[in-house]
C-alpha cells in the first residue's frame, strides 16, 4: 500500500495546530465532570449509601467548572473550542459566550442545590431506581445545552437532558406520575422532533450546521431561501419546549407529580432550556426573521404571563399552583425576547436567572409545607407560623420575590421589562406585566396566609403530622438559595452589569462569529458545502 | 427524485399527524414513531439525492475535485434514529405501565394528575 507522503498535505489548512490553551478546556469540562460521574454513580447503583457522596462531589466539581467557565469567559470574551482539532465548521463546536456561561453558572448552582436537598428527600429505593446517575446526566445535558455551538448537537443534548428527566419523572412509578409522565414524554418528544425538522429545512437551506457559519451564511441566502418560515418552526418548538401559552399543557399536568426535588429542579432549569435556545436562535442566528416575529412573540408573552398567573389563582394544590407561576415567569422572559432592546434583553435574561433559583426554591418550600401539613391543598392548610416562624421568613422572602416586590431579585428584570416597553410604546406589555404582578402577589399571598396565619382545623391531622426536625439538608439548600435572591436584590449591580453585556452581545452577534472564526484561522473552503463530523449518539 | 421523496415524506407526515390526533395514547405512540421517519427522511432529501459517488481523492490533489455523495445527512439521520428508537422503546413501557396502573389508554380518562373534581381554592378563613 502506497504511503500519501508523494504529496504533501497542508493540516493547518482544516486543522488546529498549536494546542489550545489548557484553561480552554474549562468549555468542556462541566460536562465531562457531570458524564464520570454520572457513570461512577451508575457502577454503585446497589451502593445506596456511598452514592450521594459521589454525586454531590461530581456536582461540587461541576459547579466549580461552571465559575471558573464564568470568571474565564468575563475575563476574556467567548471561549471556543472545536472537537478533533478541526477548524470550525469542521467539527462540532463549542462556544461559550457570556449568556451560556451565565446559565450554565445557575444552572450548577441549583444543580447543587436539588442534590443536596435529594439527600433527604429521595429515599434508598429512589436511588437503587437511579436518581442519581439521570440527576448527573440531566445536568450534563442541561449544561452541554448553553454551551455548544452547533445546533443538531443542540438536538442531541436536548434528547439527553429529556431522557434523563424521564428517568426522573418516573422515578417510583405511582399512578399520578405516570399519568403525568406520559403527558410530558409525548409532548416533550414531539417538540424534540419538531426542532430536528427545522434543523433539517435549516441544513437544507444554509448548508452548514454550526450556529456561527449558519449567522454569517443567513444573509446571503435571506432573498432565496424560506429563513421565516424555518425560524417560525424554530419559535413554536422551543416555546413548546418553554411552555410557552397556547402549547403549555403538559406542564401543569406534570410538574407537580414526581418528587418534590424533581420538581423544583425540573421548574428551575427544564423550561429554561428553551428559553435559551429561543435567545439563542433568534438572536444569534435569525434576529431579522426575529424583528418580523417581534409581535407574534410579544402577544404570546403576554398570554402566557396573564394566563400563567390567572392558572395560579385557579389551583387548590401548592404545586400546581407553582406549575402555573413558572409558566407565568416565561411570559415575562418571551417578552425580553420581544422587545429585543438591550433593556429588554437585559431583562429578560435577569429575570431568567432569578426565575431558575427563585422557582426551585419554592418547590423545596413546597415539599416541606406538604410534608408538615400532611398534603399540599389549600383548603386543608393552616398552622405552619406557630409551628416553625422561621420557615414563614423564608416563605415571604420567596413569595414576594416572586412577585418581583422589593427588596428581592424579583424587583429588578421587571422594572427593566416595564421600562423597555414603555421605551418602545408597547404600554399593553408593560400593564400585562403590570397585571401579572399582581395576580401572582394575590395568588401567593393566599397560599402564604391559608398554610402560615390560620389556625389549623381537624384536630387529628394536627397530631398526625411530623413533628421532628427538618433535616439539614434540606434547610441548607432552601437557605442558600434563598440567600441569593435577597443579596441579588439587595446589590443588583453586579448582575445588571453582567446582563446588560449579555445583552449587548447578543445584539451584535458579528462578536459571537468572530470568536468562532477568528481572521486568521479560517479554513480554505471547498465547494463540497458543510463536510461535519459526526455527531455524539 | 425530490419530488418522489417529498411525496413520499408528505404521506409520512399525514399517517403520523392523523394517528396522533386519536385520543387513544396507542395511536399517538405509533404517530410519534411515524413522525421520527418523517423527520428522518427530511433531513436526507434536504442533504439532496446524489448518486453514490465515493470521496476519492486522486494522488495528485488534496480535495476531491467533482462532487461526491454527501455523507453529513447520514451521519444525522443515524443519530437520529438511534434516539428515535430508544425514545420509541421507552414510551412503549411507559404507555403500557400506564395502561396497566390506570386501566385505560383513553387519553379523556387519564385524569389521576389532574383530577376533575379537584376543589376550588378556599375564597376565605
Amino acid at each position: 500500500m502506497a504511503t500519501s507522503t508523494a504529496h504533501s498535505v497542508n493540516l493547518a489548512d482544516a486543522m488546529v495546530m498549536t494546542p489550545p490553551p489548557m484553561v480552554d478546556y474549562l468549555v468542556v469540562a462541566p460536562l465531562v465532570i457531570g458524564f464520570v460521574f454520572g457513570a461512577l454513580c451508575l457502577m454503585t447503583r446497589k451502593n445506596t449509601g456511598r452514592q450521594p457522596f459521589i454525586a454531590i462531589t461530581g456536582l461540587v466539581l461541576m459547579l466549580a467548572a461552571d465559575i471558573g467557565l464564568f470568571w474565564h469567559v468575563l475575563q476574556n470574551g467567548t471561549v471556543v473550542m472545536t472537537m478533533g482539532r478541526w477548524l470550525p465548521p469542521f467539527g462540532i463546536t463549542f462556544a461559550a459566550d457570556m449568556l451560556g456561561a451565565v446559565f450554565a453558572l445557575i444552572g450548577g448552582i441549583v444543580g447543587l442545590a436539588g442534590g443536596i436537598y435529594a439527600l433527604d428527600d429521595v429515599n434508598q429505593t429512589g436511588r437503587r431506581y437511579g436518581f442519581y446517575p439521570f440527576l448527573l446526566l440531566m445536568m450534563s445535558g442541561i449544561t452541554a445545552a448553553f454551551l455548544t455551538g452547533d445546533i443538531f448537537n443542540l438536538y442531541v443534548w436536548f434528547e439527553v437532558l429529556l431522557i434523563g428527566s424521564f428517568g426522573l419523572l418516573v422515578l417510583g412509578s405511582e399512578r399520578e406520575q405516570l399519568d403525568g409522565a406520559t403527558k410530558y414524554a409525548f409532548l416533550n418528544l414531539l417538540a424534540t422532533t419538531l426542532f430536528l425538522l427545522a434543523v433539517a429545512y435549516l441544513y437544507g437551506t444554509v448548508g452548514t450546521l454550526n450556529m456561527a457559519d449558519i449567522s454569517r451564511k443567513a444573509a446571503s441566502v435571506r432573498d432565496t431561501g424560506p429563513l421565516f418560515t424555518i425560524a417560525a418552526l424554530f419559535l413554536f418548538a422551543f416555546a413548546m419546549k418553554a411552555a410557552a401559552f397556547p402549547v403549555n399543557f403538559w406542564l401543569p399536568a406534570s410538574y407537580h407529580t414526581p418528587r418534590i426535588v424533581v420538581s423544583g429542579l425540573f421548574a428551575g432549569l427544564l423550561t429554561k432550556v428553551g428559553v435559551y435556545a429561543l435567545l439563542r436562535i433568534f438572536l444569534t442566528l435569525f434576529h431579522v426573521e426575529r424583528d418580523m416575529l417581534a409581535g407574534t412573540i410579544a402577544v404570546i408573552a403576554a398570554v402566557t404571563m396573564v394566563t400563567g398567573a390567572m392558572g395560579a389563582l385557579a389551583q387548590n394544590d401548592i404545586r400546581r399552583q407553582l406549575g402555573y407561576l413558572v409558566i407565568s415567569g416565561i411570559g415575562m422572559m418571551l417578552a425580553g425576547l420581544a422587545l429585543g432592546s438591550r433593556t429588554g434583553l437585559s431583562g429578560g435574561v435577569f429575570y431568567a436567572a432569578h426565575s431558575m433559583v427563585v422557582m426551585t426554591a419554592l418547590y423545596f418550600l413546597a415539599g416541606i409545607m406538604g410534608e408538615r401539613m400532611n398534603g399540599f391543598a389549600l383548603n386543608k392548610a393552616g398552622g405552619l407560623y406557630s409551628r416553625m416562624p422561621w420557615l414563614a421568613a423564608i416563605a415571604l422572602v420567596l413569595l414576594l420575590s416572586v412577585s418581583g416586590l422589593p427588596p428581592f431579585s424579583g424587583l429588578w428584570p421587571k422594572a427593566y421589562l416595564v421600562k423597555a416597553s414603555l421605551d418602545v410604546g408597547a404600554w399593553w406589555l408593560a400593564f400585562a406585566i403590570l397585571l401579572t404582578g399582581l395576580m401572582t402577589t394575590i395568588a401567593v399571598g393566599r397560599t402564604f396566609a391559608f398554610s402560615f396565619w390560620r389556625e389549623r382545623t381537624g384536630g387529628e391531622a394536627e397530631t398526625a403530622s411530623p413533628q421532628g426536625a427538618v433535616s439539614g439538608a434540606v434547610v441548607g439548600s432552601l437557605v442558600g438559595l434563598t440567600l441569593l435572591t435577597v443579596a441579588v436584590g439587595i446589590y443588583p449591580e453586579p448582575v445588571i452589569r453582567v446582563t446588560d453585556r449579555i445583552a449587548g452581545e447578543l445584539l451584535a452577534p458579528a462578536g459571537y462569529v468572530d470568536s468562532v472564526f477568528p481572521a486568521d484561522m479560517t479554513p480554505t473552503q471547498g465547494e463540497g458545502g458543510p463536510q461535519e463530523g459526526e455527531t455524539q449518539q | 427524485m425530490e419530488t418522489a421523496m417529498a411525496f413520499l415524506t408528505g404521506l409520512f407526515f399525514a399517517t403520523s399527524l392523523y394517528l396522533m390526533l386519536s385520543k387513544h395514547i396507542i395511536r399517538v405512540l405509533l404517530g410519534v414513531a411515524v413522525l421520527g421517519n418523517a423527520v428522518n427522511l427530511t433531513i436526507f432529501t434536504t442533504g439532496r439525492l446524489t448518486r453514490e459517488i465515493p470521496p476519492i481523492i486522486p494522488d495528485d490533489a488534496v480535495v476531491p475535485i467533482d462532487a461526491i455523495a454527501n455523507p453529513l445527512p447520514q451521519a444525522l439521520v443515524l443519530t437520529a434514529i438511534v434516539i428515535s428508537f430508544s425514545f420509541f422503546a421507552f414510551l412503549l413501557v411507559l404507555v403500557f405501565r400506564s395502561y396497566q396502573e390506570l386501566g385505560t389508554d383513553d387519553t379523556d380518562e387519564m385524569r389521576e394528575a389532574e383530577p376533575v373534581d379537584e376543589p376550588a381554592p378556599p375564597l376565605g378563613y
